[in-house]
């Protein structure tokens, strides 16, 4: 195997893109991604989407974006894993590239959320689970996630407003992301108040559904120092899967695939989680935040939640998490979110994160689900 | 909720009559059915009719619902642990949400799930309630046509089978 790097990214800015198409926007990405590696063209594209044939009406995405993109010719597809098609997309690269199948592989993730009513998102996301015994019962993709919340809550003895550290933290640090779509800050107060969607979320516990690109570029380590560029080398990239039912897991709250990947993930990196110094989690809800720190070893079981109450989340704490906003404040454009995430952790490890920067940051992890963690990839960084 | 009439009549033993499977190997209980057991991964599996009792392992009121159950809401949605041990994610009914918590008994009861408008279906599965009498075997009974609404029988076939 050959150790890769990342040597250049590009995003959009995510929110409601009333102007542009999916394609348009993956292409933006693309080409930044491109020109920052100082590179025009690679050997193979990855697209990570998950609902482009449900809410754009659009599949064939490789072929189109590459097409669209000026790179007519080249080997690409679409990847799909629900939420984590992303994460998947950079894990399917990062294995063409360290196993010398290929020299240069593009990554984008890319979803277009807003050109349907909430309704018609809600029943593709509801796509992810078991569509005749999950849809079929008026379960929506919030109050699955709200009813691992409620079991949590019942067995660490919790309440809702514990939870507010979470959000709170996210638009804190979105605040002076500017490819982020909530750059406002929420108060405590404000969470405490915020009406009921699926009980016990509420509405700032929940990520907005967004659109939004993402892209990487990855190389051998040994080529991006022949080029001369920093690179950001990728020292794990694991992914597990699950059932995909919650209700079909030994443990629901134990989130066994996002556990899994995480472990292999340090054992692939030689490292502990003791030696990470800022983590992108899958924060679609505070829930989930809390529960990704568990399944990726900074906390104990039941103790997620203490680690946003004691400020070891927040940009001087222990593990940083939500840097340049996470999921909950730069936004959740669902398909493009994995690579969201690996973006913002080469800028910090580039030390570009501007105000967001978590100062001498060198190890980041970052760990994308998919379907509640029935797909989970985690990648492990370092500059 | 897109569904069509073929699947919504592969689905009626599992919605009608809460079945799902036993591993002839291991004796493991699994709802819904699925080829190859997840503990033995032997592939002998054998249909199983679950009793339809239980209790709320978690829940959720749903405020914001999808295209399909807007008339239902607010509704309560529940992961319900069946007396046999398998967790079943299902709409609780005959309930007020706030007097839902884990722990609480329910049965199976057999109720509309949602109306297919363009096949003009109206398709029906279980729930469940708070225990009302002495314990039933969750089967279809004559709670269907109790609790259907009289206008909507009239208009569409309702898939029963039994
Ligand atoms: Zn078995």
């Amino acid at each position: 195997m050959r150790d890769v790097s990342i040597i250049g990214v590009g995003q959009t800015k995510v929110g409601e893109h009333w102007d542009r198409g999916l394609a348009d926007l993956a292409v933006e990405a693309t080409l930044a991604g491109l020109d920052d590696a100082g590179l025009d063209n690679a050997d193979i594209l990855y697209v990570g989407n998950m609902l482009g044939g449900v809410l754009s009406g659009q599949e064939h995405l490789g072929a189109l974006i590459a097409d669209l993109a000026g790179l007519r010719g080249m080997p690409a597809l679409r990847v799909e894993a629900a939420d984590a098609s992303g994460g998947v997309a950079l894990h399917q690269a990062y294995q063409a590239v360290a196993g010398g199948m290929v020299d240069t592989a593009l990554v984008v993730g890319v979803e277009k959320m807003t050109d349907r009513l909430p309704q018609a998102t809600e029943e593709g996301l509801m796509l992810a689970g078991l569509g005749d015994y999950e849809a079929a019962q008026g379960v929506t993709y919030v109050s699955q996630t709200a009813m691992l919340m409620q079991r949590y809550l019942h067995e660490h003895s919790l309440e809702v407003g514990d939870f507010a550290q979470f959000p709170v933290n996210a638009h804190r640090n979105a605040a002076a992301n500017p490819f982020a779509m909530y750059r406002n800050q929420i108060s405590e107060k404000a969470y405490r108040q915020a009406k009921m969607i699926a009980s016990p979320i509420n509405l700032l516990d929940g990520a907005p559904w967004a659109d939004g690109a993402a892209a990487v570029v990855l190389v051998p380590t040994e080529q991006a120092q022949a080029m001369g560029r920093q690179g950001i080398r990728i020292l794990a990239s694991t992914l597990v899967t699950d059932a995909l039912s919650l209700t079909e897991r030994d443990d629901p709250l134990a989130l066994a695939a996002a556990r899994a990947s995480a472990q292999r993930a340090y054992q692939q990196a030689g490292l502990t989680p003791g030696d990470i110094h800022l983590a992108e989690l899958h924060d679609a809800f505070s829930i989930l935040a809390a529960l990704t720190l568990e399944a990726c070893g900074f906390a104990a079981r039941g103790q997620g939640v203490k680690l946003g109450q004691a400020g070891d989340i927040a940009r001087a704490g222990r593990i940083p998490i939500a840097t340049l906003g996470g999921f909950k404040a730069r936004g959740n454009p669902v398909g493009a979110s994995g690579v969201y995430q690996a973006v913002e952790i080469v800028q910090q490890l580039r030390g570009a994160a501007g105000q967001s920067q978590i100062p001498a940051a060198r190890v980041g992890l970052a760990q994308n689900l998919g379907g509640n963690g029935a797909t989970a990839v985690t990648h492990i960084f370092m500059n | 909720m897109p569904m069509e009439l073929a699947r919504n009549w592969r689905l009626r033993r599992q919605r009608l009559s809460l079945e799902g499977a036993q591993c002839a190997a291991c004796g493991h209980l699994v709802f819904p059915t699925r080829p190859v057991c997840p503990k033995c991964r032997s592939r002998q599996l054998q249909p199983y009719r679950f009793s339809g009792r239980g209790e709320v392992y978690s829940f959720s009121t749903v405020y914001e619902p999808p295209a399909g159950f807007e008339g239902y809401a607010p509704y309560t949605v529940a992961q319900v642990r069946l007396a046999e041990g398998p967790l079943v994610t299902a709409q609780l009914t005959d309930v007020d949400a706030d007097s839902v918590y884990i722990g609480m008994k329910v049965e199976m009861v057999t109720r509309k799930l949602f109306e297919d408008g363009e096949n003009g279906l109206l398709v029906y599965g279980y729930k469940f309630r708070p225990p009302v009498m002495a314990p039933t075997n969750g089967h279809v009974s004559a709670d269907v046509l109790a609790h259907t609404e009289p206008q909507h029988e009239a208009q569409a076939p309702v898939l029963v089978a039994n």
